[in-house]
């Protein structure tokens, strides 16, 4: 693979991550969450994909492969399951922030990245470090989608966006983290995903719905 | 010695093993407290084989994947301790549990799988090489513990572990950030890819770290881990689980996984403040912890329930620690690790006594106990004995190591720190000497129910209650090791 082919297949799939971001930030059905979602697992395990093939190596190939069978695959599947096939359960509830204002915030949020960022760039200025400003961003998106929304499953989209925001951060840096920390923590996700996907159930036997708004039992 | 340190792994995930196999038995039940105690018991050996100026003060194991030094083995006291006290009171609790029908034979297995997962999980965070390896671990004792919080499956408990789990996934989340970017500070100082995250070679490389990107590392992680720890301001999960949580796994949670949280924050100090000076991470522990100190006396103030009082305390005594921590002086961090042991062991006593109030009077409400003294001897001696401790009483160990951590305060120039960390102790002392002499003290209101006392419960009492005067009338053979593991975390004297 050429250099330019190199950055340019970099670049779009960055492209394509911070996208699908902002896209669950204007969604509200929380199926086609879901799918974009994938969409971004997807994008993310492009990222190791073309450096194995660019530096002609076995293990980020390896990597990549695991995170598109992990982060497209396993894990919107497992998330899926967990939205209610009732019609009332599909949608994300009355936003307490409408759409408008959150795509604003979220455009606030990327140019909070580039300037959060901008000592990782000046210690590493390489065509790949220059993209950490997008994966900041999703880092950022995610927790706004997290504190924002009022589904259980939205919060945990946030959550795996996040998680999602975090590894390619690690990519776009340091071609990843050492592959025995790489496991550990993909392992740690997918439990934590299940156990979301398993409290989403008790909580609708308990609560009949899973809006958090009815979560309001403890307080001080 | 290196295989020594498989021990508090592999114990525990055979236990886990075996409950998986056979389910909730007596046999099993005891095989998990065997294996709490043989955590205990590698402490206490590496302690001696430290003591005895084994290896340098270091310690490797399974390759090098793990390692122990003087923070490592107090850490593993700490768990062993207030492991072996939690599960041994488990065999009553889970028993009661499934009597009343609170809980049924699955959730029971569940139980007997999850709490030596737990142990694994912590004794591991503790003893990882690599501060990545130790991240995956703090994150992994998340996943152990949500179902343990929300075992008894009622809504308030359902909440709670949402909470638990959503807040502290997220926390955690910034501490991997920041574990990342300080990846790709030490590969840029020129470590080896494999093991850049080790903590002998960050620890070798810290002068070289680039100062701004090192900046960021260092705020998510003390965010991060502080989200564990209890610390402001994602403190806010810690209530709620505390308080729904069954009494073993609330002892578990509030004396250990807290402090073992904070021990990870200790780690990345040792770091951190070589790369960029004491001064930074200084400033973040004292904000952190004078406000959490601060949130904790003023809710502790208004507290009406028993076991968010107790999980107010906890958060109050994460705060001395933070506070302690960021005074950083060979006698602060040894005060303490003391403060830590005390405060597990004093959290074990008055959480498995509170278990059998709420047992016995269906309530967690302050007003609905009274009288405790009179009506159950013990338990009401367990929770005036651990209530003391955590006042810092005389002859109780946090006497000596609050005065300890204020003597190095003022050593240290922080004068303001102290007078405002006084005060707020004071605040703090004053509720859980109200609500604790009301729930103790007096008659009893006529139709109060009996508090059963299972024998394995009444057993882990005793034995906290023991534990709790040895060492306050004497820490002396622990302060060697207190005092190595101050110096190694870079303490200044």
């Amino acid at each position: 693979m050429t250099m330019a082919t190199y950055t340019g297949v970099l670049d779009l799939a960055v492209g394509a991550f911070l996208l699908s971001a902002i896209l669950i930030v204007w969604r509200r059905d929380l199926r086609a969450i879901v799918r974009l979602l994938a969409w971004q697992g997807a994008a993310l395990a492009t990222l190791p994909l073309i450096e194995g093939l660019h530096e002609r190596e076995l293990e980020p190939i390896a990597v990549g492969v695991v995170l598109l069978v992990l982060r497209a695959g396993v894990l919107p599947v497992l998330l899926a399951r967990a939205v209610s096939t009732e019609d009332t359960e599909r949608r994300e509830s009355t936003p307490l922030v409408n759409t408008t204002a959150s795509l604003l915030i979220t455009a606030a949020l990327i140019v909070l990245a580039y300037a959060v960022t901008r000592p990782i760039i000046a210690l590493n200025p390489t065509e790949t470090t220059r993209a950490v400003p997008a994966a900041f961003a999703v880092i950022l998106i995610a927790v706004f989608v997290m504190v924002s929304r009022r589904r259980a499953l939205s919060q945990a989209v946030g959550f795996l966006m996040l998680d999602n925001g975090i590894t390619a951060t690690a990519f776009l840096i340091a071609s990843g983290v050492p592959l025995i920390v790489e496991l550990g923590a993909s392992m740690d996700v997918l439990f934590a995903v299940v156990v979301l996907g398993l409290l989403t159930g008790h909580m609708r036997r308990a609560f009949g719905g899973t809006d958090l708004d009815q979560l309001r039992e403890l307080h001080d | 010695m290196g295989l020594a340190l498989l021990v508090p792994i592999l114990a525990p995930l055979a236990a886990a093993a075996f409950a998986a196999a056979v389910g909730w038995r007596r046999l099993s039940s005891y095989v998990t407290v065997l294996a709490a105690f043989a955590v205990l018991a590698t402490g206490v050996v590496l302690a001696v084989g430290l003591a005895a100026g084994l290896d340098s003060g270091v310690v490797h194991g399974a390759g090098s994947l793990l390692r122990a030094d003087a923070l490592s083995v107090t850490m593993l006291l700490v768990i062993g301790t207030v492991g072996t006290l939690a599960t041994w009171a488990s065999v009553g609790y889970i028993d009661a549990e499934l009597e009343h029908d609170h809980t049924d034979a699955t959730g029971a297995r569940l139980y007997g799988v999850l709490m030596p997962l737990f142990l694994a999980a912590m004794a591991l965070a503790v003893l990882a090489t690599s501060i990545g390896v130790m991240w995956v671990a703090i994150e992994a004792t998340t996943v152990a513990t949500a179902f343990l919080v929300g075992h008894r499956r009622t809504r308030a408990a359902v909440e709670a572990t949402w909470k638990y789990v959503i807040i502290c996934s997220v926390g955690i989340a910034l501490a991997l950030l920041g574990t990342v970017l300080l990846y790709f500070v030490s590969i840029h100082a020129g470590a080896v890819s494999g093991d850049a995250l080790d903590i002998d070679v960050l620890l070798a490389h810290a002068s070289e770290l680039d100062p701004a990107v090192t900046r960021l590392a260092a705020g998510l992680l003390l965010l991060g881990y502080g989200t564990k720890a209890g610390l402001v301001p994602f403190h806010t999960w810690l209530a709620d689980a505390h308080s729904q949580a069954p009494a073993p796994v609330s002892a578990l949670m509030s004396g250990v996984l807290l402090s073992v949280a904070f021990s990870a924050l200790l780690r990345v100090k040792s770091i951190i403040d070589l790369a960029l000076g004491t001064g930074f991470l200084r400033a973040g522990l004292l904000v952190v912890g004078i406000a959490t100190l601060l949130v904790a006396a003023c809710l502790l103030f208004v507290q009406t329930d028993f076991k968010r009082m107790l999980a107010y305390s906890s958060m109050e005594n994460m705060g001395i620690v933070a506070i302690a921590a960021a005074a950083g002086t060979e006698l602060a961090i040894a005060a303490l690790l003391l403060h830590v042991l005390a405060h597990g062991v004093a959290k074990a006593l008055v959480f498995l006594a509170a278990g059998q109030l709420q047992a016995a009077h269906d309530s967690t409400a302050i007003r609905d106990v009274t009288g405790v003294l009179t009506r159950s001897p013990l338990i009401g001696t367990a929770f005036a004995v651990g209530l003391a401790v955590l006042i810092g009483l005389p002859p109780f160990a946090m006497f000596a190591s609050e005065l300890s951590i204020s003597r190095a305060l003022a050593q240290a120039g922080l004068g303001w720190v102290l007078g405002a960390m006084l005060l707020l102790i004071v605040v703090a002392f004053a509720a859980l000497v109200r609500n604790g002499s009301r729930m103790l003290l007096g008659p009893p209101d006529p139709g109060s129910p009996a508090i059963a006392v299972p024998r394995s419960v009444a057993g882990a009492l005793v034995a906290g209650v023991v534990l709790s005067l040895v060492l306050g009338v004497t820490a002396g053979p622990l302060t060697d090791l207190f005092r190595s593991a101050a110096t190694l975390l870079g303490a200044s004297s």
